[in-house]
């Protein structure tokens, strides 16, 4: 008898939204910002009384902007990674401290290294929004033009180095300024 | 070490999940009795495995043990030490290990209980449980490790939620999963019984209690978590229609409808295929209910971590979970035939009435819950609907659901006659008019005809369930403890009925502008503010606010809301300040400053409200004596004579 | 007809009769209470009704919050970086409405083209972002996708 059957049918339906629910998922759009120009920015560094930091510093060089926080876990495993990749390349890191108070940040540093380059402080989260920064940890790889090429979002793993961030560093170091 | 233990642990109870899953089966196929009772002592070491793994989360939480990425991401040395232990399922991955827990630890009741049960109806249980359990667990180990280590270890954690951070919620969890996993135990019944083809109505019989009990801890578990949103969310509400909220109502009414369905089941042999289906969607709605809080399709206040490919792995767990028994349905299904014949005015007829009325109920709830799925899967837009749609189909939904629930006790199974149900009903309902009448009159400032209803619905469940356990012929307490809790439970349904009409019709709400000293007046109480100042709690800062009211000039309570502000990283916290009464509650909440020492407030002035939590109170409480009425001991006794002298005689 | 059949019969055209009703009652109340979602730009073009209720949702621009002296009104503004909408809420902001944030309101459009809200909604998670705003901004060619760290 059919009638039997149409629970079993009602459930397909519901399953076909859910997994059309899950499909939908914004994540998996690629970020806008690929190609554009790093938004600028002019913030306090950290460590250095009433000094300023600007993309605008880095222009010329292959360089990475780190969004992280003293208070975000993943940023912990993802610490001895940016280490290594600095180890690895040579690469000039950007900490963009993001809504975090400068003596917790220093703290943090003090206990695992302080492997940047610099550091902005962005304690009110106003340059992550132009970033276009969602959570933390974020990392933005930026070329010699001061266009961004790639967005990692969460934290970077050895396999990201490894297929990812090490390759594209090579080639931008190749490309003409 | 200690948090590999605890990994070990739930890798060796994923294996004997398994082994519990395949097993019995197997020993099912060849009868071989040995192989079947594999499934006892199964259950046993798993059990044993994730209450070693359960306690591992546990102690790595109040050691502050941040090597483990989990406690990291939910704790800190600054946590009290209940909040530590709490935290343990405050997110999603422990809260998969509680799930995994409960669901053993129902399994190893089922085992422990049923020795009269038949052994290889025992095995055929445990072995689903077994498969079920082996799903969620092998959806810990490959996607949410609990256990899973960072290094380097961070000196401190990042603290759980603060909303999280409260004794209510602390238990909410715990209870809503008791109910929620506690209803894997009759789909596994059900199971058992369309696959080894034998549906009469003993499988009924045998998971009534554990139906029963699975209820109350659901019943209990959702009035906590109303009670926690109206105490801590700041927003004076205690029901939002929120998604989660929704996940949890869902298995809530239809496991509501398969109780009484069970009963008749049980009782008079009729509503077979339904009672079948039933099992399976209570069940089915639980996992969906995981499906919806975990996978972040749904956005929801409750919501704190969605992750897509997790949804993706609960997706198809529940597909292979759900399609599998639906497909299992339809094949055995038609053959059933109900023995139980029965007349068009019979208590089988109310309770199939109001079975369906749940069932559509719970469709509602899904389907506004999935609107914005399903208008976007349409291209029709980005539309949601809110709370006014919920209530403008449940509302006159529960009509029909409360008359028939006063008809269905006074009318007798199998055949009854129209006249003999005036002659019960017509003292009931004079009574039920004249308090819907009278009350609104004498008691409230203005008569409300909303009022006048849900009165007139409340007395009338409440008076009928009275009626019928006085009129059984026997003295009320001779009478069987079930009888007892059925209508304890209807009592408390018409308590909440009653506090909901009257906190939603006399509800007064006002958000307000005061200075130090200034007072506004709602509902006959003056609210006097006083100020506000700084204080210091354990890991938080907190501005707490003074405010007193007056009724009459006499001071009666006096309220200290807070906003709290826990560090960086963290949200603000807003915490009402509530003076709870049986038959008012009085509720503030800050604002913002607004300079000078002025602050934004909002007041409540909310009647009846508690009984809304109370009626659920008595409806558990109700359940739990049905559950643990001694007739299906025995009757499950006699069954099992029965059955096992048929095997004997094939 | 045979009694058994008869009350089969009566009890199906019932059952059918009863879920029909539910039914009807449910597809009216979807259709007097969906709130479609609207965009900043697409209210200045027009597009929004005026005389129902919709959802609105945006950034909140950056000091663009103003409170009306001694009573609990406020006034901002909300954009997709394409266009900007005036918003008026009398009321409490929810704890987590702060400038810079993404939020949705609920409410309707008075004669002067601005948003009345009767509804602010800011969800209790720090790093959260309504994914109808999310979505909408992403078009704009500003923001996010990412998860919450």
């Amino acid at each position: 008898m059919m009638k039997y059957f149409l629970p079993l049918g009602g459930f397909i339906l519901l399953c076909a939204l859910l997994f059309f629910g899950l499909g939908n998922d914004p994540k998996k759009v690629p970020s806008p910002f690929i190609g554009k120009p790093a938004p600028a920015f002019e913030l306090p560094r950290l460590y250095a009384d009433g000094e300023t930091l600007s993309p605008a510093d880095m222009q010329g060089k292959v360089w990475l902007l780190n969004v992280w926080a003293s208070w975000c876990v993943s940023c912990r495993a993802e610490h001895a990674v940016i280490t290594k990749l600095i180890g690895d390349t040579g690469i000039d890191i950007v900490g963009l401290n993001y809504k975090d108070t400068d003596d917790e940040a220093k703290r943090w540093l003090t206990q695992f290294g302080n492997p940047y380059y610099a550091i902005a402080v962005d304690a009110e989260g106003r340059t992550g929004i132009d970033w276009g920064v969602y959570g933390v940890p974020e990392t933005f790889v930026i070329d010699k033009k001061g266009t961004i090429r790639l967005k990692h979002i969460g934290p970077v793993t050895v396999d990201d180095l490894k297929t990812e961030l090490i390759p594209l560093i090579e080639t931008l170091r190749g490309e003409s300024a | 070490m200690i948090p590999e233990i605890g990994h070990y642990a739930l890798i060796l109870a994923f294996v004997l999940s398994v082994i519990q899953g395949v097993v019995p089966l197997l020993g099912n196929a060849t009868g071989a009795d040995r192989v079947m009772a594999v499934a006892r002592s199964a259950i046993r070491a798993q059990w044993l495995m994730m209450a070693v793994a359960f306690g591992v989360l546990t102690y790595a939480f109040i050691a502050n043990d941040f090597s483990v990425r989990y406690v990291a991401a939910n704790s800190n040395t600054a946590l009290p030490l209940i909040y530590r232990i709490s935290a343990v399922w405050g997110a999603h991955e422990g809260s998969l290990l509680l799930w995994a827990f409960i669901l053993t630890s129902w399994a190893l009741a089922v085992s422990h209980f049923s020795r009269r049960i038949p052994d290889r109806v025992v095995a055929r249980v445990l072995s689903i449980m077994g498969l079920v359990g082996a799903g969620f667990m092998s959806f810990m180990l490959f996607t949410s490790n609990p256990f899973a280590r960072q290094f380097p270890v961070p000196a401190e954690g990042r603290s759980l939620n603060p909303l999280l951070q409260d004794p209510g919620l602390a238990i909410h969890p715990p209870m809503l999963y008791m109910g929620y996993v506690g209803f894997s135990v009759a789909f596994a019944f059900a199971i058992a019984a369309m696959a080894g083809g034998k549906l009469d109505a003993a499988w009924a019989r045998w998971a009534r209690p554990w139906t029963n009990i699975a209820w109350v801890f659901l019943t209990f578990g959702i009035a906590l978590g109303s009670w926690w949103a109206y105490y801590e969310l700041g927003w004076g509400g205690w029901w939002f229609w929120d998604p989660v909220e929704n996940a949890s109502l869902m298995p809530w009414l239809v496991g509501t409808a398969l109780i009484h369905s069970l009963a008749v089941t049980e009782k008079r042999g009729a509503f077979k295929a339904w009672t079948l289906l039933l099992a399976v969607f209570a069940f089915s709605l639980s996992l969906l209910g995981t499906f919806l809080v975990r996978s972040g399709v749904l956005t929801s206040v409750h919501a704190f971590a969605s992750d897509p490919g997790r949804g993706m792995f609960i997706l198809f767990f529940l597909i292979a979970v759900v399609g599998s028994s639906l497909t299992l349905f339809a094949w055995r299904a038609p053959k059933l035939r109900s023995t139980g014949r029965f007349e068009l005015t019979s208590r089988e007829t109310g309770l199939l009435i109001n079975n369906v009325i749940l069932v559509v109920m719970c469709v509602t709830v899904l389907l506004g819950t999935l609107f914005p799925l399903i208008t976007e899967a349409l291209a029709m837009g980005k539309y949601s609907v809110g709370p006014p749609f919920f209530n403008a189909v449940m509302v006159p939904l529960s009509v029909p659901l409360f008359i028939v629930m006063g008809f269905g006790l006074l009318l007798r199974w199998k055949r009854d006659t129209a006249q003999r149900l005036m002659k019960q009903s017509a003292l009931v309902l004079i009574a039920s008019l004249l308090i819907a009448v009278i009350l609104p009159l004498v008691w409230a400032p203005s008569f409300e005809p909303l009022m006048a209803l849900g009165l007139l619905m409340a007395s009338w469940v409440a008076l009928t369930a009275l009626m019928w356990v006085l009129r059984q012929g026997k003295s009320p307490f001779k009478q069987p403890l079930a009888n007892w809790g059925a209508m304890i439970a209807h009592v408390g349904m018409a308590m909440t009925i009653t506090g909901i009409t009257l906190v939603s019709v006399f509800n007064s709400e006002k958000d307000i502008r005061l200075e130090p000293g200034q007072s506004y007046e709602l509902a006959g109480y003056e609210f006097r503010f006083d100020g506000v100042d700084t204080v210091q709690g354990p890991n938080y800062v907190a501005q707490r606010g003074s405010i007193f009211a007056l009724l009459d000039g006499r001071e009666v309570a006096e309220m200290h809301p807070e906003k709290r502000n826990y560090g960086p990283g963290q949200m603000p916290m807003t915490e009402a300040g509530i003076d709870a009464g049986l038959f008012r509650d009085l509720f503030v909440a800050l604002g913002e400053d607004l300079g000078d020492g002025a602050w934004s407030l909002r007041v409540y002035h909310k009647p009846f409200l508690r009984w809304i939590w109370l009626g659920a109170i008595l409806m558990g409480v109700g359940g739990l004596m049905a559950a643990l009425d001694k007739r299906y001991r025995k009757l499950a006794a006699r069954d099992a004579l029965q059955l096992n002298a048929q095997v004997q005689q094939a | 007809m045979t009694p058994a059949r008869k009350r089969r019969l009566t009890m199906v055209v019932l059952l059918v009769a009863g879920v029909g009703l539910a039914a009807a009652l449910m597809a009216k109340a979807f259709q007097e209470n969906m709130n479609l979602y609207y965009e900043p730009h697409q209210v200045t073009a027009g597009e929004a009704p005026v005389d129902h209720d919709f959802r609105l949702g945006g950034m909140v621009v950056d000091g663009s919050v103003r409170r009306e002296e001694g009573s609990l009104t406020v006034q901002f503004d909300l954009t997709d970086y394409t266009d900007t909408v005036t918003v008026n809420y009398t009321g409490i902001l929810p704890d987590l409405f702060r400038e810079g944030q993404g939020i949705i309101t609920r409410g309707r459009l008075n004669q002067s083209g601005s948003f009345i809200a009767d509804e602010v909604l800011a969800k209790h998670d720090e790093n959260y972002m309504p994914p109808e705003v999310a979505e909408s901004l992403k078009k704009a060619g500003k923001l996010p996708d990412g998860e919450a760290q």
